[in-house]
């Protein structure tokens, strides 16, 4: 045992020291996964880049419960990485007991805003933005004027993405029905296709004819399953057009590579403190290529581009979820 | 609630109700020969994944089909060669699979498509489609009757089917046949069966061979049919649902008809409304989703009915002491 704990002390010291000198970036994925064609992958593009750009290397971690993310966190800030980028809400109460330990070490955690911590850089996103401005495009594309929304967990952060998009819709069409489903209440839900599938059948069947996914992993079932069926989906966090072209109206970005590749640029210097990014600093936004180009006429591009330099110069506000835990126009 | 969206919730029963009735149906000849197999949920789990990676690289959803039933009898003979052969404790054998299929799924998908633990999405011809059986588009329009066979009898896929047509002949295979009965003898009294001349393992083995062809078919079914691609922990606790299905149904082919088909209604309902409001009392959905193991719990404890397990149910046979 004492011999044990003498090599796994000069390990340490030995990976503090290697640590010292080079100081990699490490990133840990939230438990969808890196490849989930959404929120992680997102996060892998961005990381991906910056090794390209820079020929930097990074270590990672794809988590595969939540008993590991403390453990993950100190491993990394123990063996030296810094900074260290996490993903997702959950992280925020490992990180509220790791972060004070290693204050040298300076981590990264996207969508946490409310940790009192010196060395964390807390990045949120306005999701109810971008949200509105798909959800406008869902209103002006739908004939049946019904159109649905598919969470993945019931958070507060996923309902925040729901608001902003009922907003949206019911500003092109006050009239509009918005049917508001969640996947689950545990993470299985960013994992559950089958789910998602009869959940996006259902909401087909009560007549929606868009159907925007904001479900991780999950997603990818519901829009398959939507081009199944002949209707249009929206899809969430990363481009999602190119999935299934043709049948995806567009896709709400939230710009998470661009917030992990900055974060891998700044290195050691990265600037901590909260951060909230939304159209203005095109952290969130909407997706147009070759793959949706038919599916957005000039005039729905047009209103929704009014709306979101009106969103930036403060003449629409949209209500944040947040803000009274509740939605003004949806009721979950 | 009209009667359009009752049709809409009986077929999305059928769909959800098909992998619980395939895989409860499994578990039946297992136990009914005296192996407990609580590792329905792995079986199921390794034969989606192998189902979608073979369907996906060879383009044939038969050729998956074929590869899941493959993968779940071997894991099936794994059970069978623990606890039959070796007489190793049933319930750790099938703990031990639900875990073996769990890592060893995502490990190969992993190392294979590189994916993260899934494969890719399946194109058209290496899933199954849904079949319009005969005359539904012409009788759609006839009052009732019309749509109840268009969208709920018509318009599925062939394991759906299969599995339904399974029952009954599950019932004629165990009430009707030499085999049946004998099948059901080993799980009450092995050495009865014995002293018959009939090999109580050679038996056994069969019982766990048909288990792992079903569970085959089963996990083919969730995705190949009900979806296109296998994703990690897909079967997320189907193969626990299934066997809580067969203790409520005591074991018995027809009652476990009843039994999945109102799990499956259950699951369709919590999706279907997320709160469902009785009155002055508002039932979350998590609610209707437990509701399958309270029900076993239920009947486990003897408050409806009694649900009595084979009488040699977990029991390795040995012949002589």
């Amino acid at each position: 045992m004492t011999l044990m704990k003498t090599l796994l002390g000069a390990t340490a010291s030995l990976a503090l020291t290697a640590g010292a000198a080079l100081a990699d970036p490490a990133l840990i994925f939230d438990l969808g996964g890196k490849f989930d064609k959404s929120f992680n992958e997102a996060a892998h593009n961005g990381a991906q880049r910056w090794g390209e750009e820079t020929g930097g290397s990074y270590n990672e971690i794809e988590l595969q419960s939540a008993a590991q993310r403390e453990q993950a966190l100190r491993r990394f800030a123990e063996a030296g990485f810094n900074p260290v980028i996490t993903m997702g809400f959950a992280m925020a109460d490992p990180l509220s007991s790791v972060a004070p330990d290693y204050p040298d070490t300076k981590f990264v955690a996207i969508d946490v805003t409310w940790l009192e911590a010196p060395n964390v850089r807390q990045i949120g996103f306005a999701e109810h933005e971008g949200s509105y401005l798909v959800g406008m495009m869902a209103a002006m594309a739908s004939e049946s004027d019904t159109i649905g929304f598919i969470g993945g967990m019931d958070i507060p952060l996923i309902r925040h993405f729901g608001c902003g998009y009922a907003q949206g819709a019911k500003a092109v069409n006050p009239d509009i029905e918005i049917i508001a489903n969640m996947t689950g209440t545990t993470p299985e839900a960013w994992n559950d296709p089958i789910k998602g599938s009869e959940l996006t059948v259902n909401q087909i069947a009560q007549g929606a004819d868009v159907i925007y996914a904001a479900a991780g992993g999950t997603g990818e079932a519901v829009l398959r399953t939507a081009a199944d069926e002949g209707i249009l989906s929206i899809g969430v966090d990363s481009n999602q057009n190119h999935l299934f072209p043709g049948k995806v109206l567009t896709s709400m970005l939230k710009r998470v590579d661009v917030a992990v590749y900055d974060a891998m640029k700044a290195g050691e210097d990265l600037e901590t403190g909260v951060f909230n990014i939304g159209l203005a600093e095109n952290g969130v936004g909407y997706a147009l290529d070759e793959h949706n180009a038919s599916l957005v006429s000039d005039e729905m591009k047009a209103t929704v581009d009014a709306a979101r330099q009106q969103i930036i110069d403060g003449e629409i506000s949209v209500a944040s979820y947040y803000e009274n835990d509740s939605c003004p126009a949806l009721t979950f | 609630m009209d009667f359009t969206t009752a049709l809409q919730i009986l077929d999305s029963t059928v769909r959800l109700s098909t992998p619980l009735l395939l895989a409860c149906l499994a578990g039946l000849f297992s136990e009914r020969s005296g192996i407990f197999d609580i590792g329905l949920e792995g079986k199921m789990l390794m034969a989606a994944f192998i189902s979608a990676a073979f369907a996906f690289t060879t383009g044939s959803v038969w050729l998956g089909m074929l590869a899941a039933i493959v993968a779940s009898m071997a894991l099936s003979a794994l059970h069978g060669l623990a606890s039959i052969t070796f007489r190793g404790n049933q319930l750790i054998s099938g703990v031990a699979i639900n875990f073996l299929a769990a890592g060893l799924t995502v490990l190969i998908a992993q190392n294979w498509f590189g994916l993260g633990g899934r494969t890719p999405s399946l194109e058209t011809g290496a899933r199954f489609e849904s079949l319009t059986l005969p005359l539904a588009d012409s009788l759609a329009g006839v009052p009732v009757l019309g749509p109840i066979y268009a969208e709920l009898i018509s318009g599925h896929t062939l394991p759906v089917y299969f599995a339904f047509a399974c029952v009954p002949a599950t019932w004629w295979v165990l009430y009707r046949t030499r085999f049946g009965l004998r099948l059901r003898a080993v799980g009450e009294n092995p050495a009865a069966v014995d002293t018959a001349g009939v090999s109580v393992i050679g038996m056994r083995y069969a019982a766990v061979a048909i288990c792992g062809l079903l569970c085959g078919i089963a996990g083919a079914y969730l995705a190949t049919a009900l979806q296109a691609g296998f994703i990690k922990d897909m079967t997320a606790g189907r193969g626990y649902i299934a066997l809580a299905a067969l203790i409520f149904a005591k074991w018995r082919p027809w009652y476990a008809l009843v039994s999945c088909l109102l799990f499956g209604f259950l699951q369709a309902v919590a999706l279907r409304y997320q709160n469902i409001e009785l009155g002055p009392i508002t039932l979350p959905g998590q609610f209707m989703d437990a509701l399958p193991y309270i029900l076993t719990v239920v009947i486990l404890a003897g408050f409806v009915g009694r649900a009595i397990p084979p009488r040699a149910g977990g029991e390795p046979y040995v012949k002589e002491r």
